[in-house]
Formats: C-alpha cells, sequence, structure tokens
C-alpha cells in the first residue's frame, strides 16, 4: 500500500506533486540559457519584418560591432528553415505514407528535387517572395530561409516517409488493436519512431544549409541587388573590398556558430532522442550532452518539462478521437477506376508543364544552346568525377587509419563533422586570393574549391566504417600476415564499401551544388572563371537570363539524376548486398 | 459504451463469447489463384475457458487469432464476439504479442496506459487503473523504467498487464512465451494461471496460440489442434486434468505422445514427406544438411539405436515442435527416417549414412536427393539436357511462384540450392544466379 502511494507521488499529473519546487542551480543555468535565447530571437525577429527601405539607408557595413548581429541573423534564418522543413516533412511525408496515389507523385518528385542544385532556384525565389511582399524585408528574407529549405526539406522528408513505412508490425498491430486515434498514433508510435533518423537527417541537412544561407544573402539577379543582413553579406562585402581581416573574422564568426549550434541545439537533442532508438537493449555507449545533462539535472525546469508533457498529452486528447476504420479490401474495380483517373490527372499536369517550359524556352533558346549547356555540363561532370577520385585516394587511407584506432577517431570524428558542417564558401576568397597572387589556371585551380566542403563526408564515413569493422576480421588478417596490397584489397576495402559509397555519394551530390558558386569567383574587380556548368548558371542568374538559368538547371539536375541511377545506386546496392557486415 | 469498460464485465451464462463460423482466409498471390492459409474454421469459445489453438508455424493460427482480433478481415466467413459480429478492433478483446510489442520510448507505466488513453479516459482514472494493473501483474517498482531496462520476462508482464487494464472479456495470446527462455516461461506460465485461478484477472476467456504442445496440455481447458497449408481444424481435445498440472504425470505424458501422434500423422492418400504442394512445386523447408546429418546420428546413437520418441527426442535435443516437425519430415522424405504414431525410426538408408564417411555420405545423399526430392530432379535433368550445362534460378523461381507465394518460392529453392551443393550434385553462383555442373574440382 506504502509502496502504491509512493509511486502516485512520483508521478502526478501535470508534473506538479508534492516535490520541492525551488530552483537549483542548473534551473538558474538553464532559465538564463533560454531568456538569452528569447531575447535574441526576438531582437532578430524585429529586423526580419523591417521595411525594405531599412536595407537601402542602413546597408550591413564591415563593423565588427555589428558582426554578432549579423550572425544571429543568420542563425536565425536558419532556425526558420528547419522549423519549415520540419512542417514540411511531418505533412507531406505523412501523405505519401497514408495515401497511395500521393506516394505515386511525391516520391519520384523528392527523389528530382534531392538531385537539383537549389542555388539555381535563387534567381526565382527572390523575384517571388519579393513580388510577395513588396513593402518588407520580409520578401528577401523568405527567398533566403527558402534557399535553405530546399537544401534540406526533401532528405528529411525522405527519412521520414521511409521510417513511416517500416514501423514494425508489432507496434502497428499494437496501436491499432488498442485503437489509437491517427493522432495519438503520429504522436505516439510514428514521430517517435522516426525521430532518431530524422534527427540524423536534420543534422546532416543543416551542414548543407550553412552553405546556402551564405550564398543565399547576397544576391544579384538582373538589377537588383540584396543585400541581408547576415554573414554571407558581410562576406561579399569583404570580398568586394578586399578585406582580408575581414575574411578572417567572418571564418571565426562562422565556426563559433556552428559550434553553438551544436552544442547548444543538436547535441541535447541527438542525447535526448536516445531513448526512441528502436532497440530492446540498452546500449553499451549513449550519446552524451553537457546541456542536456544540466536540463535533467534542473529540479524546476524537470517539472515545467513534465508540464509541457502533460500539455501536449492533453492537447492528443483533444484531436477528434475516431476510432480507426477497420481495413477492407476495396472492390478492386473501383479502385482501378480512381487510379486511372488520378493516372491522367497526373499527365494532363505533366503535359501543360511540358508545354510551358517549351514556350518558354522556344523564345530564346536554339539547340545550340543546349548543346553548349550539355558540353558545360560534361566540363563539370569530369571535374566532379576527378576530385572524388583525388579526395577519395587521400582521404580514405587517412579515415582508416583514423578508423581503426579507437582513441582517435572518437576525438576525430567530431571535428571530420564539423568541417562537413562549415560552410567552405566562407573559406573561398583565402583561395581566391591565392590563385590571383600566384596567378594560377583557373580552369584547374578553382576546381578544389568544389569539394572543399564536401570532402569531409567521406572523411568520417570512411571513419565510421573503419571502426565498425570487427576486431574478429582484423585478427584473422593479421594471423595470416596479409601483405599491404592484399590486405586493402580483400579486407578492409570491401568491408568499408557501404560506408564510403555512402559518403562519396554525399560528397558528389554537394559538390554539382557547390560548383555554382566555385567556378565564378572575385576578388575586388578581379573575376575569376572556370568554363562549366556551374559558371554557366552563376552568369545566366547575375545578367537575369532566366531561360538559360532554366536550362543550366535542367541540364545539372538530368547529369546529376543520371549519375546516381547509373553509378552511385548501383554501387550502393552491390555494397550492400555483397559487403555489409552486420 | 465506454463506461462499461471501468467495470468487470459480468459473464453472460450461457451463450457463447466468441462465434467462428466457417473462416476462410486467401492471400493474394502475384500469379494464379490466391494462396489458401484457413479453410472452413469453425469453432466457439464459452466463458470461463482457456482454450488453445495449437499448430505448426504456417498453419494460419496467427492468422485466426488477428481475424479474431478485428485486426485483419477474414476472406470468407463470420467472427462475432459477444454477439457482437467484428468489423475491427473492438473494446472487448486485448492481445497479448509474441514480441511483447511494447512502444521503447514510453515508460512501463506508459505503456500500460496507453489503450486508456485511446479510449479518452482521464489521466488521474487511467493512472490509477495502471498502477493497479501493474501491481497485480507482479511489476510494482518498475513504473518508470524503459522496456529496454527489462529483461524478456518482465517485458511480458508489461505486455499482459497493458493488455488486461482495459478490462477486456477475451484476452488473446499470440504465441506469448516462445521469445522466453524456458525458466522464464515457466514461471509466467505458472503465474498466469494462478491469477487465472484465483479469478484475479478481470476477463472471462483466453485464446491462446500455441506451438507447444506440452503448454497447450499444461494450461489449457481445451486444445484445438491445426493442420498446416491450408489451416484446418483437425481435432478438439479436452484437457480435464486438474490444475496444478504435473508434467511427469503418467496422464499428461500420454496426452502429450497422443497429440505428437496426431500431428505427425500421414494425411491419407499423400506421398511422404506431408509438406504442402506435390512434384517440383512440394514447399520445402530451408534446412542445413548438417542439421539433417546431426540429427540422424543422434538417432542413431545412445539411447535410441534408430528408434525414437519423439517427444522424448524433442526433450533431449531442447527443440520445440517447429524445429523437429521440419527435420523429421524431411529425413522422411528422403527415406531416411520414418514417422509413425509420434515415433521416428531410421531406414536402413539412414542406418548406412550414419555409418559413412563424408564422401560417401555426400553420394548417397546425392542418390537420395535425385530420387525422392522431385524439384531437385529437375534441376538436374534440365541441366544435363541443355548443351552449356546451364540454367538461370529465375526459370525455376517462376515455375515455384505458380504455385506458391514469393517467399514460399525462395525459401524451396534455396533449400534444394544447399542440398544439391552439398550433394555435389549441381553447382550455384549467387552472382549470376545461374545453376550449373561445373562443381570445382
Amino acid at each position: 500500500m506504502e509502496n502504491r502511494k509512493e509511486a502516485s507521488r512520483r508521478s502526478a499529473p501535470l508534473g506538479v506533486g508534492g516535490a520541492r519546487l525551488w530552483p537549483n542551480f542548473y534551473d538558474l543555468a538553464i532559465f538564463i540559457l533560454i531568456a538569452g535565447v528569447f531575447a535574441a530571437i526576438a531582437h532578430g525577429a524585429r529586423g526580419m519584418v523591417a521595411p525594405a527601405a531599412w536595407l537601402a539607408s542602413d546597408p550591413v557595413t564591415l563593423d565588427p560591432a555589428n558582426l554578432p548581429d549579423y550572425a544571429l541573423r543568420t542563425t536565425l534564418r536558419m532556425f526558420a528553415a528547419i522549423v519549415a522543413s520540419l512542417v514540411f516533412t511531418f505533412v507531406v511525408a505523412t501523405l505519401a505514407a497514408k495515401s497511395r496515389r500521393a506516394e505515386l507523385v511525391i516520391l519520384p518528385a523528392l527523389d528530382i528535387l534531392q538531385s537539383v542544385p537549389v542555388l539555381g532556384f535563387l534567381t526565382f525565389t527572390v523575384v517571388f517572395f519579393i513580388g510577395l511582399f513588396p513593402q518588407s524585408q520580409l520578401g528577401a528574407e523568405c527567398a533566403a530561409i527558402f534557399a535553405i529549405f530546399t537544401s534540406q526539406a526533401w532528405n528529411m522528408a525522405f527519412s521520414f516517409y521511409q521510417s513511416l513505412r517500416t514501423v514494425p508490425g508489432d507496434l502497428d498491430e499494437a496501436a491499432r488493436h488498442f485503437r489509437l486515434s491517427p493522432w495519438l498514433r503520429f504522436w505516439r508510435l510514428e514521430v517517435p519512431f522516426a525521430a532518431p533518423g530524422l534527427i540524423w537527417n536534420t543534422m546532416m541537412s543543416m551542414s548543407g544549409g550553412w552553405f546556402f544561407v551564405v550564398a543565399s544573402e547576397a544576391i544579384t539577379v538582373g538589377d537588383t541587388t540584396i543585400k541581408l543582413p547576415g554573414i554571407g553579406s558581410w562576406l561579399a562585402i569583404a570580398i568586394a573590398q578586399r578585406d582580408v581581416s575581414a575574411v578572417l573574422m567572418a571564418v571565426a564568426t562562422m565556426a563559433a556558430v556552428i559550434l553553438a549550434y551544436d552544442q547548444l541545439l543538436f547535441r541535447p537533442i541527438v542525447a535526448w532522442a536516445d531513448k526512441f532508438r528502436f532497440e530492446q537493449t540498452a546500449a553499451q555507449q549513449r550519446p552524451r550532452s553537457w546541456v542536456y545533462d544540466l536540463w535533467r539535472r534542473g529540479r524546476l525546469i524537470r517539472r515545467i518539462t513534465a508540464l509541457i508533457g502533460a500539455l501536449s498529452a492533453r492537447v492528443a486528447a483533444v484531436a477528434p478521437r475516431r476510432a480507426p476504420v477497420p481495413q477492407r479490401v476495396a472492390p478492386v474495380g473501383a479502385g482501378r477506376r480512381a487510379d486511372f483517373l488520378w493516372l491522367a490527372v497526373v499527365l494532363i499536369a505533366v503535359a501543360w508543364a511540358l508545354w510551358r517550359i517549351v514556350m518558354f524556352a522556344d523564345q530564346t533558346l536554339t539547340l545550340d544552346d543546349v548543346a553548349q549547356a550539355v558540353g558545360l555540363g560534361f566540363l563539370t561532370l569530369l571535374r566532379v568525377a576527378v576530385l572524388i577520385a583525388l579526395a577519395s585516394l587521400v582521404w580514405v587511407p587517412i579515415g582508416v587509419w583514423i578508423g581503426l584506432r579507437p582513441g582517435i577517431a572518437t576525438r576525430v570524428q567530431p571535428i571530420a563533422q564539423f568541417l562537413a558542417a562549415f560552410p567552405a564558401n566562407v573559406l573561398f576568397p583565402i583561395a581566391v586570393v591565392a590563385i590571383v597572387s600566384w596567378k594560377l589556371d583557373p580552369d584547374i585551380w578553382l576546381s578544389p574549391l568544389m569539394i572543399l566542403g564536401t570532402q569531409w563526408y567521406i572523411l568520417f564515413n570512411v571513419i565510421a566504417g573503419a571502426s565498425a569493422f570487427p576486431t574478429d576480421m582484423r585478427e584473422v588478417a593479421a594471423l595470416f600476415r596479409l601483405r599491404s596490397w592484399q590486405w586493402w584489397r580483400k579486407v578492409i576495402v570491401p568491408g568499408i564499401l557501404p560506408y564510403y559509397v555512402t559518403g562519396a555519394l554525399t560528397a558528389s551530390g554537394g559538390s554539382w551544388n557547390a560548383s555554382i558558386v566555385a567556378e565564378v569567383a572575385s576578388w575586388g574587380d578581379t573575376k575569376l572563371e572556370a568554363s562549366g556548368l556551374g559558371a554557366y548558371i552563376a552568369q545566366a542568374t547575375e545578367a537575369g537570363d532566366y531561360p538559360r538559368v532554366v536550362l543550366g538547371i535542367a541540364v545539372m539536375s538530368i547529369m546529376v539524376v543520371a549519375c546516381n541511377r547509373l553509378v552511385w545506386r548501383p554501387l550502393y546496392r552491390l555494397a550492400e548486398r555483397r559487403f555489409r557486415l552486420t | 459504451m465506454d463506461t462499461n469498460l471501468l467495470t468487470r464485465p459480468l459473464a453472460p451464462s450461457s451463450s457463447p463469447l466468441v462465434v467462428v463460423d466457417k473462416v476462410r482466409q486467401l492471400y493474394p498471390k502475384g500469379s494464379g489463384e490466391n494462396l489458401l492459409v484457413l479453410d472452413g474454421i469453425s469453432l466457439t469459445l464459452g466463458n470461463n475457458e482457456i482454450v488453445s489453438l495449437l499448430g505448426r508455424s504456417g498453419c494460419g493460427k496467427s492468422s485466426l487469432l488477428r481475424i479474431i482480433a478485428g485486426l485483419m478481415p477474414a476472406s470468407e466467413g463470420e467472427v462475432s464476439i459477444a454477439g457482437r459480429p467484428v468489423a475491427g478492433p473492438a473494446g472487448d478483446v486485448s492481445m497479448v504479442f509474441q514480441t511483447f510489442a511494447l512502444f521503447p520510448w514510453l515508460t512501463v507505466q506508459e505503456n500500460v496506459e496507453i489503450g486508456l488513453e485511446a479510449q479518452g479516459i482521464v489521466p488521474a482514472e487511467r493512472h490509477r487503473r495502471a498502477l493497479a494493473a501493474i501491481d497485480l501483474i507482479g511489476l510494482d517498482g518498475y513504473e518508470s523504467a524503459y522496456p529496454k531496462e527489462l529483461s524478456g520476462g518482465m517485458r511480458q508482464r508489461v505486455g499482459l498487464a497493458r493488455a488486461l487494464v482495459v478490462h477486456p472479456k477475451l484476452l488473446l495470446m499470440d504465441e506469448p512465451f516462445s521469445a522466453l527462455d524456458v525458466l522464464t516461461a515457466e514461471t509466467l506460465r505458472t503465474d498466469l494461471l494462478d491469477l487465472w485461478g484465483e479469478g484475479r484477472m478481470p476477463i472471462s476467456s483466453i485464446l491462446l496460440v500455441t506451438h507447444n504442445i506440452e503448454e497447450a496440455v499444461l494450461m489449457s481447458d481445451r486444445i484445438l489442434v491445426f493442420s498446416s497449408n491450408p489451416g484446418r481444424l483437425v481435432a478438439e481435445i479436452p484437457v480435464t486434468l486438474p490444475q496444478p498440472r504435473n508434467r511427469l504425470d503418467p496422464t499428461f505424458r500420454q496426452l502429450v505422445d497422443d497429440i505428437y501422434a496426431l500431428m505427425t500423422a500421414r494425411p491419407a492418400g499423400k506421398a511422404p514427406g506431408a509438406f504442402a504442394g506435390s512434384g517440383i512445386s512440394m514447399l520445402l523447408p530451408h534446412l542445413s544438411p548438417n542439421l539433417l546429418a546431426g540429427f540422424l546420428e543422434a538417432v542413431a546413437g545412445d539411447p535410441y539405436r534408430g528408434h525414437a520418441d519423439l517427444p522424448a527426442l524433442a526433450g533431449t535435443l531442447q527443440m520445440e515442435i517447429d524445429d523437429l516437425f521440419p527435420i523429421a519430415e524431411t529425413l522422411q522424405l528422403l527415406r531416411f527416417a520414418e514417422l509413425a504414431e509420434g515415433d521416428i525410426k531410421l531406414t536402413e538408408a539412414g542406418r548406412r549414412f550414419v555409418d559413412l564417411d563424408l564422401d560417401d555420405r555426400k553420394r548417397l545423399f546425392a542418390q537420395h536427393l535425385l530420387a525422392y526430392v522431385p524439384l531437385a530432379g529437375h534441376i538436374k535433368r534440365v541441366l544435363d539436357e541443355r548443351g552449356a550445362h546451364r540454367a538461370p534460378a529465375s526459370r525455376f523461381r517462376d515455375e515455384l511462384e505458380d504455385h506458391m507465394s514469393e517467399q514460399f518460392a525462395e525459401q524451396t529453392l534455396r533449400a534444394v540450392t544447399s542440398w544439391g551443393r552439398f550433394a555435389e550434385a549441381f553447382a550455384y553462383d549467387e552472382a549470376t544466379g545461374v545453376f550449373s555442373l561445373d562443381n570445382p574440382v
């Protein structure tokens, strides 16, 4: 009896049982952190909706005092984009998973959108959003946020969709059996099950997002030049003014911001989300975060979290409780007819879109333009291929060396992930200065910039693969005294292949995207150009030449999709089938 | 009405709790006719009884349980519970899952409360009832633990508490003890029977699906025995032994023996082997030749000397019938053994096999494989006839899929591939998916 009273007090409703409510030290620390974050958001948000005229009267300057403010604005854009991506993910991926007809359209769309160079879009979205909010800065802000959104929403949605489709059969049955309403099922079963994958994908997407936020803050479309207050604009001005110390300041600020984002936001979330991992055994090594520990140690904070949890449970209960309809097999005839109707609607839409594209392109483009774009596309393809090969030659041996030494791997892995998140375009000016001062050939020496930010994906995936390589197999190899070459060919390369392919795939996708900003670079008045599809798109954007932008994006998308389908996917399947160790 | 669920349902005295009437279950297959899983199942379940559905894997007993639970519609036939036809998951039925099906991100208490939460019961009431159920099932002190912190037995207790807390009339149990080790399973069975005997569980009947013959005899008032492929009800056995039952009691042993005999009986007019399908489309279990050889050695050795009682053998080898029967039947198909009256007897060839060395074993195995397993003979013939002595596996897979599901076709082909490789009757290249006669020398 005593026992039960004790238990009921431990988890009293609404988290306000009899225990002490006095805040402790951790509460104070967390409160200051939270209050600070809110104050910063409020400050930044006020700037976002400011009238557009401010941009002219209060332009971005290279005053170090403004840098923290700019960093904050950049961070907020990232934050807004993540929220938008999450909402998009929940709605679209759920739709795709629940409705077969929606799935038919959404899945291929996501697949293509994943491969489309998002930077190319900026042209249209800037015009569109500025038209939407002509009186305020919000239009340009939305365009920047949308650019980040397009860099992360698709693969988050993909991940969520895949989780929804692989909800374990027994949990699905349990949920149906206990008659969970769709709403309750979503929050109690589907979201928790998808959480680890979604969080990991969000983290990876963020890495790409930093790149795009920097690229999208200062943008010129035809005659319109927009410089939103942020690190990207700071950098653009520093380049225009040939200010090396300002560039270095931007690099340092960016590093600090990413570090803070990682420590304050993602590590705590990853540590918290550990409980959602679908495993029935306790893990050996759990992700840790000092912020999360702080959070859990705070007494009052815990109460407040419990309160929020209880409130959200109320919300779950408030939503209409419709008993799930038992699955009945629909009559085949009716389903078929509806399918045909749906297919017809989709085909008509496709035909209309095709007609629009032809009409649009026909006015200004000739077959020669197409041939030129394709030719340039092959130049860029050559660059990507050579760079991936070179990066692999460098990073695979290093990654293996690190991965097989657990002590070093645990220290290097976060650094590699940090480097992957660091927007390489912040570093471009430094490289450009070098190219300009040593008079190097831009066709060759601008190329490495494309892989500057993406090579780390190869490194940290190889490290992960080598770390996971079973000790017993290493011991067998050692016992038989395999010669070096034999060891690489027969043991370690097959062992890490699935990981390597994942890394190389991500790196090549990122490099295509980066080509739009990497094949054209400037330092003050000096302009460097490499010939390639990226430069083609960048120039067309700057000239406001929409048909050529569309052409460039289309060619690049087709080449990326073709690469994925013809090279990476078969390689990935092979690696999964033959070389997956676990 | 939701309020009814708060009080223990009063059992209506005479009318049956569950009526299953002529249920058939078909699974759509890629091509050809549908796969028949359950055929003409009719049964009733009264109040205050524990009934076991006993059968081997693939006999459709789990499907039947899901049809009764309303998780799956029957292709044909009707099911009603307490007079109401089943048209989806209903409030008066609760289920315990083989794999526990606990939400790993919810604590024990939250897991137990989930069914109540779905009914929209207020938190305070939910709380009270969950604690009562946790208390009843012996999980006091674990309220705030997560499932991954618990042992298998504890997890299944959570599953049981979660099922009981909604106060169902009928408790469905889908092989609830088969994922647990022997000792844990036994403890949980005893605890469950104690609670049942003392009338402390708010339910009026239990329907238990199992493939464990002793478990069925130990726990139930009635056993319904299913045949496989398709699932049919072949016998109904009342168990009148008083509880608590003793596994060593001669009457208990006799009953277990009888059920073994019943389940290994060769259906009239069927070729030896008892596998579904006939000719090359026979559905084969994927068993390694080493396992078959090991089993032959075990039966040939002391104390059986070539003739063993299956229940005793199952005990010695620590095997469930789902492991034991396929081996015994494969050996029967290969004419290395014979099954009768719940016993297994080695044939002359079976005894000879045990005494041979590896190469001769392979030769003998090859003779029997090609002679008695029609699919193996078929593959060999096709390879012999072709000039290049090569044939793609897809060809045989397509032939199989005309008669069985994709998954079964894959399993059957794997089985024959593995046996053919051991016998060195033909070779198979995984990368290209081609059968050939070129054995590496």
